[in-house]
């Protein structure tokens, strides 16, 4: 067995030691080949929770190549040495369970809601299938034609996802995020059987993956079924440390307007890079997911729904968002419909207006207790649903966090002060990398002069 | 060699996940019954209420007018504006959704244990006493003729239009509950205030609640929350005369991937037949990738991401629909699988495999939909207004388990129309 040790330790420095590591009812550790596993523990019923996470997603895929991440996902139902195509799903079903599987721009998922006495099957079958996944070349084709028409379903026949396409492109000047996770038609249209083994070989191996099974299991059980299944499997050498292309600085702020016959409500979207959680330093993250939800988190009692909505009639829906649970730096969001009769630019400046005097005034103190009793209570809610708490730790750990990162999140958005979320609005909000949409039906409107 | 394996291994041993839930009756001192499960171990509860009716229950001409009034309860009560109702909310980190359908409106509330008193008088102020003063109606109004544009160029909504006008006659399911902009734009303050007498009412409530609250206190807090609502509504709609003229009609729309919805006529939920209907859709359409029509419409042929059936069973109707999304230039073909995979299904009917993989299927996913509190109320809310008893949730799987080959074939040749089977398209499909 190679040593995979040193660069698994750089990331993830919680799993450097593969001593069992307990915090609550979340257990942690790594098998030898470098494979990280969480336990969730929930038996308030019998079922669990199976789920195997890559640390690859789409903005890994080679250049020209759009869409191989989640085609991958698509041929890992196909079949193995000895499972025939299809097979995985069947099987799944016949013991009474449910599985499925998803792809981000920084990871790929596969998972199974089964009966907790079924975990030793579903880690067999994904020990298999991460390492001898067969296909042949007319499944490939016909899942090519499927995947074709998923873009048609969420793309093509959409034109609000259409324009996101495009703002994500124009948002991004370097970094894959830029290139939709589904793939350019045109590159979809020429992927092959060969792309998607080579990217198979390339990423999918122990090392490179994360187990997270969550609900009515033990981590002893757990451990010993996952040495079983997995650890023999060999680690990819290869793998280093995920370094891909970063944004260089963004010097001019970019303005695009979309027209589409499809549209009947016209809005307008402004964009932000926005820097994304670290692992060990997560509170420029905490400090504008506040800001969001300040701005345009409620839709009755945000500063955006005030100004736009109550104190004057400018728009019909307002919203802030932001997600820091990305690899590499994220966007910080507005959206604004106008209500009828308010031209697109009359409601960006009432936006951009309101920004500016909310970044003067300062958070109201009383709205922000309000948004950090929500959050603390969101942790209890949070306990409600393993599938939801499995992915939670998924998602992070597949994009460098760690389980304490995770268990800090809430404290550290709880933590966070006034005077850091009008520090974070002013460095981010910065109009030299945003970028500005108006979104109609009819003739091209009058964006990209507006100031 | 697949069937082998998966058969073998549920010989081994049988499936352990049971939908364990102790459901208690409750009955409040007013009299108001609710089913309750007790779960202490997080401390929060989640309550669902449901009242029969929903959009059905609109007056002439005021079509849209529950969905708009129940869009309103969160949006003033007494000396409470909108903003500060969802102030005291949020204070309390409890959260309410109103909800409306064509047959009942629903509230899920959900709140911690700490701030359940409050948490409870404020849903009460909105249930039993919201302000819909004027600045909130022209708002909500707007949010939702906002909506209603959205949905006309929608392809998914404007195939509902043109599938619901086309088979429910006059009936209120023939229209969206949400209305149109005309209807919308001509509702009253008056109009909603009514809409709130007839769509909350006593006689026509459901509850359920499952979390850290015992039965003596569930009680209390009902009679506390609804004691003030109307004893009773306006009559319900009598059931709906459906067309199904089994033809493939083509709305025509600007969009690269046509969208078709496609039905026949259904199955009561209580008739003896119905669980061998529900395996056979499974069969036939049903969630999963191993459906017939998954493998035939998108495993063999590529003609589609997402295909499905469903057995629908509404307060006043009952169909059989399914819905497929395909290309412009493919739609024929799928149409043409769909049709084919129908005939062939009353024809031959099924096999002793297929439905013993079927019922494996869904007596093991049965009790993995019991994966949360706010689940679970959902699921005990639907079973009371299904008129099923607390019992259904263990003798389930009993009878989903005592459907025969025989009697889900007779069901396919009986159930199964293939010549009412009717299409409607929008897009721009070839051949069509």
């Amino acid at each position: 067995m190679k040593a995979i040790l040193s660069p698994l330790g750089l990331t993830f420095g919680l799993f450097a030691t593969t001593a069992l590591a307990q915090a609550d009812d979340v257990t942690t550790f790594t098998l030898d080949n470098g494979m990280d596993v969480v336990v969730i523990e929930d038996h308030r019923s019998s079922a669990l929770t199976n789920m195997v996470w890559y640390k690859v997603g789409a903005a890994d895929e080679p250049a020209g190549k759009s869409g191989i991440a989640h085609f991958l996902e698509h041929l890992m139902f196909k079949g193995t040495k000895d499972m025939e195509a299809g097979e995985f799903s069947a099987t799944v079903a016949a013991n009474g369970g449910t599985d499925n599987a998803f792809t981000s721009q920084d990871y790929t998922a596969y998972y199974q809601n089964v009966a907790a006495d079924r975990l030793d099957l579903m880690l067999g079958m994904e020990a298999d299938r991460m390492v001898n996944l067969r296909m042949t070349e007319a499944e490939v084709l016909t899942e090519r034609d499927v995947i074709l028409e998923e873009r048609n379903m969420r793309i093509e026949n959409s034109p609000q996802a259409l324009f996101s396409e495009q703002a994500d492109a124009a948002q991004y000047l370097n970094h894959a995020y830029g290139i939709p996770v589904i793939g350019w038609r045109q590159e979809m249209e020429g992927l092959t059987q060969e792309d998607a083994l080579s990217f198979y070989h390339q990423y999918y191996a122990p090392n490179n993956a994360i187990l997270v099974v969550a609900g009515d299991v033990v981590p002893s059980d757990v451990r010993d079924l996952a040495e079983k299944h997995f650890g023999d499997l060999e680690p990819n050498p290869e793998l280093g440390p995920r370094m891909r292309p970063q944004e260089p600085p963004q010097r001019a702020e970019r303005r695009l307007s979309f027209s589409d016959p499809r549209i009947s409500q016209p809005y307008m979207i402004r964009s932000y890079l926005a820097p994304e959680r670290d692992s060990g330093d997560q509170r420029e993250a905490a400090a504008l997911t506040l800001l969001s939800n300040l701005l345009g988190g409620d839709g009755a009692t945000s500063y955006l729904a005030t100004k736009l909505q109550f104190d004057t009639q400018t728009a019909v829906y307002t919203s802030a968002s932001y997600s820091g649970a990305t690899l590499d730096d994220t966007k910080f969001t507005f959206v604004v419909v106008p209500a009828p009769d308010v031209e697109l630019s009359e409601a960006e400046a009432a936006m951009d207006d309101a920004i500016q005097a909310f970044i003067a005034e300062g958070p109201d103190p009383d709205d922000l207790e309000r948004i950090k009793t929500q959050f603390r209570a969101s942790e209890i809610y949070a306990m409600d649903s393993t599938s939801t708490r499995a992915n939670r730790y998924g998602a992070a750990l597949s994009i460098g966090l760690t389980v304490e990162d995770v268990q800090n999140w809430v404290p550290t958005v709880l933590d966070i002060t006034e005077e850091e979320i009008i520090e974070v609005a002013k460095s981010v909000l910065e109009r030299s990398s945003s970028v500005t949409g108006y979104v109609t039906a009819g003739n091209t409107p009058e964006a990209g002069t507006e100031g | 060699m697949r069937f082998l394996i998966a058969l073998c291994l549920v010989a081994l041993s049988t499936l352990r996940a049971t939908a364990a839930v102790d459901i208690q009756e409750v009955e409040s001192p007013n009299g108001i019954k609710a089913w309750l499960v007790e779960e202490h171990s997080i401390p929060f509860v989640a309550l669902e209420l449901r009242f029969r009716g929903g959009g059905n229950l609109d007056a002439e001409g005021k079509r849209g007018a529950t969905n708009l009034m129940m869009g309103l309860l969160e949006e003033g009560t007494g000396d409470m504006d909108a903003r500060a109702f969802a102030r005291a909310r949020d204070t309390l980190a409890a959260s309410y959704r109103f909800n409306t359908n064509a047959d009942s409106v629903s509230i899920s509330a959900r709140f911690l244990t700490e701030n359940k008193e409050e948490s409870m008088d404020l849903l009460r102020q909105a249930l039993v006493s919201p302000s819909f003063d004027e600045t909130a109606v022209e708002r909500v109004r707007q949010q939702v003729l906002t909506g209603i544009r959205s949905s006309q160029t929608d392809p998914n909504d404007i195939a509902s239009r043109a599938f619901a006008a086309q088979v429910y006659g006059d009936h209120p399911y023939a229209t969206e509950f949400e209305g149109t902009a005309e209807s919308v734009a001509a509702l009253t303050r008056e109009d909603i205030v009514q809409a709130h007498q007839n769509a909350l009412t006593l006689d026509r409530v459901y509850v359920s609640a499952v979390g850290d609250i015992t039965a003596e206190e569930l009680g209390q807090m009902l009679d506390d929350l609804l004691t003030g609502l109307p004893e009773s509504g306006p009559e319900l709609p009598g059931d709906a005369i459906l067309t199904f003229d089994g033809e493939t009609t083509v709305v025509p729309f600007e969009t690269p991937q046509s969208v078709a919805l496609f039905a026949q006529p259904g199955m009561k939920r209580d008739d003896p037949d119905y669980f061998a209907a529900y395996i056979l859709n499974q069969i036939l359409g049903g969630s999963g990738f191993d459906s017939r029509l998954m493998t035939e419409v998108r495993e063999k042929r590529g003609l589609t991401y997402g295909i499905g059936s469903y057995l629908v069973p509404r307060d006043h109707a009952e169909l059989w629909v399914g819905q497929v999304a395909s290309g412009n230039d493919r739609m024929a073909d799928a149409i043409s699988v769909v049709r084919d995979e129908w005939a062939k299904l009353a024809t031959e009917g099924v096999t002793g495999e297929e439905l013993e993989q079927a019922k494996t299927y869904l007596t093991g996913a049965y009790p993995l939909r019991f994966d949360s509190n706010a689940a679970i109320a959902r699921i005990l809310v639907g079973m009371q207004m299904d008129d099923l008893p607390v019992s259904y949730v263990e003798t389930r799987n009993d009878r989903m388990n005592a459907v025969t080959l025989e009697q889900i074939n007779r069901v396919a040749s009986e159930l199964m129309q293939p010549d009412k089977l009717t299409f409607s398209v929008v897009g721009q499909p070839a051949g069509l």
